[in-house]
Parts: C-alpha cells; sequence; structure tokens
C-alpha cells in the first residue's frame, strides 16, 4: 500500500486578499502599489500617538459583495477587534482585525477538477482587517534570517484586506490549487480585488496535516506560509504532505508549528523559536463602533453581484455544449469568457471557438507572457472570420495555423492574410487530379505496393500529394480522388 | 487566581518588557494584590448580562473613500531614529 | 486686579471694549508664571515664541473686529498629551522626551480657530497613570494651597496652573477621574464631558473607551465657554457624537427650583474624610434652599466600579502603549542587537514603574486564559453599573457625590501603595465607566484650608444640565473665588 493509499491529506487554505479601494481601511492615503517607501503614510496609517482609525464605506462594501459570492451569511452586526503582537512591520503593535464577529461566515465553493467532478469546500468566515507594512531585508539573499538589518516601509500598512478562511476540506494540492483559482475568479469578477499574487495584493497560507484514512480525528497541523504563486502553493504542500507521511511512517511526533515555504530551495523549513508562543489578547476595538448591515443594504449589494464564474460556467455547458473542463478554464476570467462568447457567437462554431481559444491562443499569449486578452491583436470579430474561412472550406485547419500564427503578431485580418498569401484552398478536382497524377508519376514503386494490397501506404502519397500542393488542396477531395485514381 | 513570579515573566515578555529581578519581586507582589481585589467581581451575577464595549454606543461610523494627503517625507522621518533609503531602520529581526 | 486673575468672560469684556490687548494678558499670566511655577511646577514646557504669535494674531482678530470669539487672546495651558504640531508633546515620558508630533489634535485646532493662546505644556502623571501627577518621569507637580502636597492627578499641572493663576484655563483629559479630582484637589472647575463629546483625535490615548479631554477654569461660566468651543463631532474620532452642542453659556440657569438632585447612597460612606461630609452636607443645604428637591437613590454596582476600571482601563492601555516600540520615534536602545531586545531595552529604559505596572496588568488581563475572568467580566459588570445609572437618571435630573473621599495627600504618602492610591479615585470612577458627563466644583475647605470638591453628574449628553446646576451654586457661594496665597 503506497503511502497515499494509507494516509488521507487535510488542507484548509487562508486567504489574504488586498482590496480594491482608493484609500487604505482607516484612513486617506492611497491604496496603491509600488511608490517610493513611506509616501503614502499619514499619522493613523503610521500608529502615531493620538491618532485614530476611521473606517471606510468601500471596504465593508466589498467585503459584502465578496461574502455573498462566497455563499456566507452577512452578519448584521459585525466589530473590529485588536490583535495585539510586537512586529517591526505592525507600527501600532496590533493589528485591526475582526476576531469573534467577522462580516461573513459560513459559505462554500465548488470547486470543478479536470475529470468534471464538482466538489463543495466550506467556507469558515471572511473577515476584513489592515495590512501590515513592508520589510526589505538589507542582505544579498533578501531573506529575513541572513539580514542584520531591516528596513520598513509602511506603504502597504493599512491596506485593506480580506481574510478568507476555508474549511479543512481539501483533500489534495490540486484541491488547493482549484480552491486557490475560483477563490481567485470570484474576488475578480466582483471587482473586489486585483488577485495579483506578484504585487502581494492575494497571499495564501496553508494548514496542512495528514491521518490515516479511516480517522475521524484531525491530524497535528502546520501552517505553511510564504507562497508566492499558485504553482508554489502546490509544491509546497506537495512537499510538506510528504515530510509529513514520512515522519509519520518513521514514528516521529509532527509538532504544531509554523514553516516557511523556501521557493529557491523548494523546501520548507520551520520558524520555531522566532516568537515563541502566541496570545494575541484579542479584544473588541473601543475606536471602532459597531458596523451594522441592513437587510435593505445587503440586499442592494446582492443585486449588484454579476454572473459568477461557475454559474458561467455552467451555462458555457448548456449553451454551448462546452465540456466542464473548457468550461472552467474560460470562465476563469471575467474577459476571457466574454471573449469566447463573442467569439462563439460570431461565428456560431462554439465547439471550435473554444478549441482555438483553449488551444492554440491561450497557448501563444502564455509564450509571448502576456496575460492581458484585451491587448491581444487577434480580436474576437477576427477570430470568428478565420473560423468562417475553416467553415466554409477556404482554408483548411492547417492553413489556419499559418493564418492564426500571422494574425497574432501583425493583426491583419484573415482573409487579407489568406489572400497575400496565396492559402486559399484547393477544391477544384481538375487542378487537385493534376497534382496526384504527378506524383503518381514520381513514385511508381509505392503505387504498385498500393496496388498489391498495402493499403497504409496510401498515407505517404496523400502527404505528397498536400506537400506538392503546399497544404492547400482539401484533404477529403484528395483522399477520394486517390482512391478513384488507385482503384482501391 | 494567585500571580507568581513565572507569570510575571511571561507577561513582561508578552508586554516586551526588560524587567529587573527586583521589579519582578515586586511586581508579583503588587499585581497580586490588586488583582486579588478585582477578584471581587466574580461574585458578582452577570449571566443575563451582555459585556459593554464602549461607553456610549454608536454605529455605522464610516468615511467616504476619498484620498486625503499623505505626510510629507521630512515629517514622516522627523522623529525616527534611524533611517535609511526612505525606511525605517530597524535591527536584525530573527 | 491684576488680569492674570481675572476669568475668560471679564477679560473677553476688557478686550472687546479695547481697554486691554492679548498681549498684557499674556504678560501678566508670563509674570504670574515666572513668580511662582518654580514652588508649583505645573508647566513642563511653556510656549512663550509660539504664545506671543498667537497673541499677535488674536490681536489682529479683534482689532479688525473679525472672527471674535469669547477665546480670541484668551491664555490657555495645555496637558501635555495633546498633539501640537512641531511642539514637544511628552505625556511627561521619558519615552517620549523632546518628541514632536508631526500634527495637531482636533481641540487644539478648535481653540486655535477660536483665537486662545497657548501657555505652554503643563505637567501629569506618565502617559495619565496616576492620581497625583507624582508619575511625571520629570517632576511631581505641587499643590498651589500646600506645596507639601499633590496636585491630584493626572492632569495635576493643568489643574494647579488654573488654581495658581498661570492661565486663565487649561486643558485637562479625564479617564477615571483625572480632570475631576485634581479640579477638587486645587479648587478649581473641572469637566469631564460626556464620552464622545470632544473628539479624542490627537490626545494621545490611555484607554480608548474612557478617555475623554475637558476644560478646567475658576468658574462653570468659563468652562461653559470652553467647552462650546471644544465639543462636536470629528471626522477623525469615530467615537465622537453627532449630537447637537447648545450654547451652554447662553443657556445657563441660576435657577434650581424643582430640578431633582439625586444623592447615591453608595457615595456616602464611612472612610470618607469628616470636612468633606460636611462640605457635602452644606451643599446640600444651598440647594434645598434654592429650592432643589433632594432624592435619595442607589447604585447597587458602586463597589465594583474601581475593580471593573483596573481591569479595563490597564487592557486598553496596554495595547494603546505597545506602539512605544522605539522604531519611528521615542527612546531606542541602539546598543540592542536584535529587534526584540531593542523592544524590550528601549521599553524597559523608557517607562516608569507605574506605566510598567499598568502595562503588565493589563496584558495579564488580557491574556489567554484570564480573559473571560478578567476582561469580559468587567465588560460584564460595567454594564450593570451603566444600567444602575440610567434607573437613576429615571428619577432624578442630576447626581450629586463627593469627586474625592480625602481633600489633597502629601507628596510620596501613597506613591509606594498602588491599590490605597488607585482608591482615590473610587467616586469619580463610576460615572466614567458608564461615559458619563461630569464636573467637580469647589465646594469647601478643610481644618487645614486644603480644599474640597463636588461632583455633579448628568445622563449622556446632559452637560447644560449639570452647567445649570453648578453655576445656581456658584451663584449662591463664593469657594470657587478663593485663591491659594503663594
Ligand atoms: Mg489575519
Ligand atoms: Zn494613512
Amino acid at each position: 500500500m503506497s503511502l497515499k493509499e494509507k494516509y488521507e491529506i487535510v488542507i484548509g487554505l487562508e486567504v489574504h486578499a488586498e482590496l480594491n479601494t482608493k484609500t487604505k481601511i482607516f484612513c486617506g492615503c492611497k491604496n496603491e502599489f509600488g511608490a517610493e517607501a513611506n509616501t503614502y503614510v499619514c499619522p493613523n496609517c503610521l500608529g502615531l500617538p493620538g491618532s485614530l482609525p476611521v473606517f471606510n464605506k468601500q471596504v465593508l462594501h466589498h467585503a459584502v459583495k465578496a461574502g455573498l459570492a462566497l455563499n456566507c451569511t452577512i452578519a448584521h452586526k459585525s466589530k473590529f477587534d485588536r490583535k495585539n503582537y510586537y512586529y517591526p512591520d505592525l507600527p501600532k503593535a496590533y493589528q485591526i482585525s475582526q476576531f469573534d464577529m467577522p462580516i461573513a461566515v459560513k459559505g462554500y465553493l465548488d470547486i470543478v477538477n479536470k475529470q468534471g467532478e464538482k466538489k463543495r469546500l466550506g467556507i469558515t468566515r471572511l473577515h476584513m482587517e489592515e495590512d501590515a507594512g513592508k520589510l526589505i531585508h538589507l542582505t544579498k539573499t533578501g531573506q529575513i534570517a541572513d539580514a542584520e538589518e531591516s528596513l520598513v516601509d509602511y506603504n502597504r500598512g493599512g491596506v485593506p484586506l480580506a481574510e478568507i478562511v476555508s474549511e479543512p476540506d481539501m483533500r489534495s494540492s490540486e484541491d488547493a490549487y482549484l480552491y486557490l483559482s475560483a477563490v481567485k475568479a470570484i474576488l475578480k469578477y466582483t471587482n473586489v480585488s486585483d488577485c495579483n499574487m506578484e504585487e502581494g495584493s492575494l497571499r495564501c497560507d496553508a494548514n496542512i496535516s495528514i491521518r490515516p484514512f479511516g480517522q475521524e480525528k484531525l491530524g497535528v497541523k502546520v501552517e505553511v506560509k510564504n507562497m508566492n504563486s499558485f504553482n508554489n502553493v502546490r509544491k509546497a504542500i506537495d512537499y510538506e504532505v510528504e515530510r509529513q507521511m514520512q515522519m509519520a511512517e518513521a514514528g516521529e511526533a509532527i509538532i504544531q508549528e509554523t514553516r516557511l515555504w523556501d521557493a529557491g530551495k523548494a523546501k520548507t523549513f520551520s520558524m520555531r523559536g522566532k516568537e515563541g508562543a502566541h496570545d494575541y489578547r484579542y479584544f473588541p476595538e473601543p475606536d471602532l463602533p459597531i458596523l451594522e448591515t441592513s437587510a435593505e443594504y445587503i440586499n442592494t449589494i446582492k443585486a449588484e453581484l454579476p454572473e459568477l464564474p461557475l454559474q458561467k460556467a455552467e451555462r458555457f455547458i448548456s449553451q454551448y455544449g462546452l465540456p466542464a473542463y473548457d468550461a472552467g478554464v474560460l470562465t476563469s476570467e471575467i474577459p476571457l469568457a466574454d471573449y469566447f462568447e463573442k467569439v462563439a457567437k460570431l461565428s456560431a462554431e462554439p465547439k471550435l471557438s473554444s478549441n482555438w481559444i483553449m488551444g492554440d491562443l491561450l497557448a501563444k499569449m502564455n509564450e509571448a507572457g502576456e496575460a492581458d486578452i484585451e491587448k491581444v491583436k487577434v480580436t474576437p470579430e477576427k477570430l470568428a472570420k478565420m473560423l468562417g474561412l475553416i467553415k466554409n472550406a477556404t482554408i483548411s485547419g492547417k492553413i489556419a495555423k499559418t493564418v492564426f500564427e500571422d494574425m497574432y503578431a501583425t493583426g491583419n485580418d484573415p482573409e487579407q492574410i489568406v489572400k497575400e498569401k496565396g492559402l486559399v484552398q484547393i477544391t477544384d478536382t481538375k487542378a487537385i487530379e493534376e497534382v496526384i497524377d504527378k506524383v503518381i508519376a514520381a513514385n511508381p514503386a509505392i503505387v504498385a505496393e498500393i496496388k498489391g494490397g498495402k493499403v497504409q501506404a496510401m498515407g505517404f502519397m496523400t502527404g505528397q500529394i498536400m506537400k506538392e500542393s503546399k497544404g492547400k488542396a482539401n484533404p477529403q477531395l484528395v483522399n477520394e480522388l486517390l482512391k478513384k485514381k488507385l482503384g482501391v | 487566581m494567585a500571580i507568581t513570579k513565572k507569570d510575571v515573566e511571561y507577561i513582561a515578555h508578552l508586554s516586551r518588557l526588560e524587567i529587573t529581578e527586583e521589579e519582578k519581586v515586586m511586581y508579583t507582589e503588587q499585581l497580586s494584590n490588586i488583582l486579588e481585589h478585582v477578584n471581587k467581581l466574580q461574585a458578582v451575577n452577570t449571566d443575563k448580562v451582555e459585556p459593554m464595549i464602549y461607553a456610549i454606543e454608536m454605529k455605522n461610523v464610516m468615511r467616504e473613500d476619498v484620498v486625503k494627503p499623505s505626510l510629507d517625507k521630512q515629517k514622516v522621518f522627523a522623529a525616527a531614529p534611524s533611517i535609511e533609503n526612505n525606511g525605517f531602520k530597524v535591527p536584525k529581526i530573527i | 486686579m491684576e488680569l492674570y486673575q481675572q476669568t475668560i468672560e471679564e477679560l473677553h469684556k476688557a478686550l472687546t471694549e479695547k481697554k486691554i490687548k492679548p498681549k498684557d494678558i499674556l504678560d501678566s499670566v508670563y509674570q504670574r508664571v515666572d513668580a511662582v511655577d518654580h514652588k508649583v511646577k505645573a508647566y513642563l514646557l511653556v510656549t512663550k515664541e509660539l504664545a506671543y504669535t498667537m497673541a499677535a494674531t488674536a490681536e489682529d482678530r479683534l482689532m479688525k473686529n473679525e472672527n471674535v470669539t469669547e477665546l480670541t487672546g484668551i491664555p490657555i495651558g495645555l496637558k501635555d498629551n495633546m498633539c501640537l504640531e512641531g511642539v514637544p508633546t511628552t505625556c511627561a515620558a521619558k519615552m517620549l522626551a523632546g518628541y514632536r508630533p508631526p500634527y495637531t489634535a482636533t481641540v487644539l485646532k478648535k481653540l486655535t480657530a477660536a483665537g486662545a493662546v497657548f501657555t505652554g505644556k503643563l505637567n501629569m502623571d506618565e502617559y495619565a497613570f496616576g492620581s497625583s501627577t507624582e508619575n511625571s518621569s520629570f517632576f511631581p507637580t505641587h499643590n498651589p494651597w500646600d506645596l507639601e502636597r499633590v496636585p491630584g492627578g493626572s492632569s495635576g499641572g493643568s489643574a494647579a496652573a488654573v488654581s495658581a493663576d498661570m492661565c486663565i484655563a487649561s486643558l485637562g483629559s479625564d479617564t477615571g477621574g483625572s480632570i475631576k479630582q485634581p479640579a477638587s484637589l486645587c479648587s478649581v472647575t473641572g469637566f469631564k464631558p460626556t464620552y464622545g463629546r470632544v473628539s479624542r483625535y490627537g490626545l494621545i490615548a490611555f484607554a480608548s473607551s474612557l478617555d475623554q479631554i475637558g476644560p478646567m477654569t475658576k468658574t462653570v461660566r468659563d468652562n461653559a465657554i470652553m467647552l462650546k468651543h471644544i465639543a462636536g463631532a470629528d471626522e477623525n474620532d469615530s467615537t465622537s457624537a453627532a449630537i447637537n452642542i447648545p450654547n451652554y453659556l447662553k443657556d445657563i440657569k441660576t435657577d434650581v427650583k424643582g430640578l431633582r438632585i439625586g444623592l447615591p447612597e453608595e457615595y456616602f460612606i464611612d472612610g470618607i474624610q469628616k470636612e468633606v461630609k460636611e462640605a457635602m452636607q452644606a451643599a446640600i443645604e444651598v440647594y434645598k434652599k434654592l429650592g432643589a428637591q433632594i432624592v435619595k437613590v442607589n447604585l447597587l454596582h458602586t463597589d465594583y466600579a474601581v475593580d471593573v476600571y483596573y481591569v479595563v482601563a490597564p487592557a486598553e492601555a496596554s495595547s494603546n502603549l505597545a506602539r512605544f516600540d522605539g522604531v519611528q520615534y521615542g527612546l531606542r536602545d541602539t546598543a540592542a542587537q536584535n529587534m526584540i531586545d531593542m523592544y524590550k531595552r528601549s521599553r524597559q529604559q523608557g517607562f516608569g514603574k507605574e506605566t510598567k505596572r499598568r502595562i503588565m496588568l493589563g496584558t495579564y488581563v488580557l491574556s489567554s486564559g484570564y480573559y473571560e475572568a478578567y476582561y469580559k467580566k468587567a465588560q460584564k459588570v460595567r454594564a450593570l453599573i451603566k444600567q444602575d445609572f440610567d434607573e437613576a437618571f429615571k428619577k432624578v435630573d442630576i447626581l450629586l457625590t463627593p469627586t474625592s473621599p480625602t481633600t489633597s495627600f502629601k507628596i510620596g504618602e501613597k506613591s509606594g501603595d498602588p491599590l490605597t492610591m488607585y482608591l482615590s479615585d473610587i467616586f469619580t470612577i463610576a460615572p466614567n465607566l458608564a461615559g458619563l458627563p461630569g464636573m467637580s466644583i469647589p465646594c469647601g475647605f478643610d481644618e487645614k484650608n486644603l480644599p474640597i470638591g463636588m461632583q455633579l453628574l448628568a445622563k449622556p449628553f446632559g452637560e447644560q444640565d449639570i452647567f445649570n446646576a453648578a453655576n445656581a451654586f456658584q451663584y449662591a457661594t463664593d469657594w470657587h473665588t478663593r485663591r491659594p496665597k503663594i
């Protein structure tokens, strides 16, 4: 029995998403990435003596919207609390967060795996809090452990965050990956967050444990932090699961701790001894009055919710007959989904549209390092036009690859490319027969073999004919005519 | 609930105070006396009472999401003990 | 009569009649400071340059008769826990010695807009932790009525300065009695407004759910002028109340006929100094003569107030004071080799004994395993204390109690025993926990000629009721006009 069959993996994720606002959560400083250090700061977000927080309306709006999109119950009464701990990026030495009365609780989201299987994952809560500042470690490696000194930049301090805590419902790194993708899609659909992992606007910590299959009680959980991409989350979980299984097999006790993922070394390492036990001494934030959300307020926000990723995917499946996996990929972001829908409608060929987008277009974008589909020169109109050319047999699927290649680079009209490059498909029987005759004449030995019963050699002949026609001959016609000529 | 020297050491650490041996003894005694007095509260029946967080209860005090000017650079760093490259410099963290 | 001896009202009249100029008042006040502050030691910092600039601005306004308010040209002293941009603001703490905040507290912006003149920063207990001003990191302040005694605290500097005529009025801050108790011990009129009446923005926080800034003056009428100018909702303080502010002075009454004054039984207990009891009796007689109705009431949870307070206030303080870590400002131990040592050594060196005691107490009651038993329990009992007051105010308009169980005590007398010191705020704590407005006004002297004060309480935002009752008392008596001989 392999270890994977012996142990069940249990994963819960904590996602921190920076919210899309003009200003910080408790002051009017700009919420913007990339400015010179300590320029977007004021007495409030520097935590200067005498300063007081004032809550940004938009943060509540975003949090309620995200909560609703994640199928949560919105709390009618909610409050802020102080989480007390010392760290140089936390200027008040407490973080204003929400402890026992978060804005949203008890939600879920559904994930769909490659096999098209749907799984529902629970969301424990979503709460609002302020981000900490950023530390720059003065060392060649940039690693905290090597730094003799560090610099603090409070620009990020006070940026609004939604912390989304899942139930321990994930059973593999793949589940975790899909969960994260789903959370990201939802937050982007609702325009609540940019979810840009490179800029740190989406961060994720994982709680990982294992237990023998059949055991009810959860194993000792290890918290893994510092994973800065979805792929790293997957790798870190795989590494950590393997580590824990090996320990369990060796009869060693797994200890509850926080470990950091080191992407360079592809390992997690213990943070033990860093701060000792946490005792955050949460208590209600007296500087901020309670929040009450009326049914009317919640309903107004509910009405603003767009069609969400999963709803859209389900619609794509029923309306366009797409496979579940394709529908999932195409609905991961609104612009991509919109792109697909336009192409599908203009071309009236949804499956062909999906194939071209999922295959050639996304591959090309990936290769070019382009993430924004709206910047791609191949507009939905042009792609639809090209699909039309395939459909009416002006070009073959193979020729279309050449046309697409050109179109991606230049943004030219597909018809124009076909015309200029002389790529129009030959459907004239006479012209094709001429080519066939030429090829038959040049390959008497093979012709003889075919006639002698070795039908497999037909493929070679077809290839030669297509080559001779520079790929322009209609492959079906070639096949038909050749068979006739050779009498097979 | 008597407070021990060990408790005092723990809360001094949590409070980030490097107190002296002498202070440990003094605070153990003084905090014990205060807490002994405070323990009187345990006798009050508060079964149906909600904890009071605010002296005067208010709700939904919020501001618009509108940018306000941030502090000038020289004001940000005017009182800083150590700065470099527009950052507040601190010693080794771990 | 010297200008420094006069009230805001008197000086305002003289200013608008062009008999004097703001500079004349300031000269007089500073002359007095120079003469007596080496004995009283109320000022931590005298801001002469700033004050004369402000006086010149005030004079300009008076000359042009533009934006003239009752406070234009009036010299006011400030407790040193209110941020004034560019001016050292220390909370009388070594930790913040020399610290100049980059912004100004809302109350000080309001006073500036009214044309007031800031004479300087006044001494206090470090971070407002104390009832005697002995906990100042720099030096203790002396009671002008007896220099060997404490002025009370934590706004001891603010009380002593008004009492000794070293400013015309001052601002203090009150968490558990820090305006009312020193007002009582120094014989001035001190007001702690309803929680939320005055913005806390720029007030260096002690206990956020209790702190309130208030005026300390020579008369009730002056106090009404001051409160009108500093009160009001502030977009920078989410706990400041958007509730209409009456024109306190214009609406003030001297008539208390039919006013229902409640005497809470629990506030007239054994252990109160005999003369304090007698002064209270006399005050009750005054009110009876004026036609007020005296009603006995009960505040059943009074006995728990000090206990609740010494859980809630240190808990909030331990969190509020965590920011003093030496990273951005304030004292830093530069020899520390790592962050945790830097925190621990900077804080150990920067904080005084009482500050550390309160931080540790507050940390303890919030720490894992004790939160429910202490903090949460205290917040529940706090609710009961508030309920008591709500009930009482269904029967009466005003509550009358002593401000402090005793008159001023000797410097050093109680400093060794924190618990005894904490009990000196026994009468001011409960109303503060309930967020109520409360005023202390002079109502007599003991055998040693030490001042006695009485506390007047009203329901939330009932400041006008207190002004009326207190004004009637000052109209009928002259205790508030007496000044110490120094
Ligand atoms: Mg968090
Ligand atoms: Zn700010």
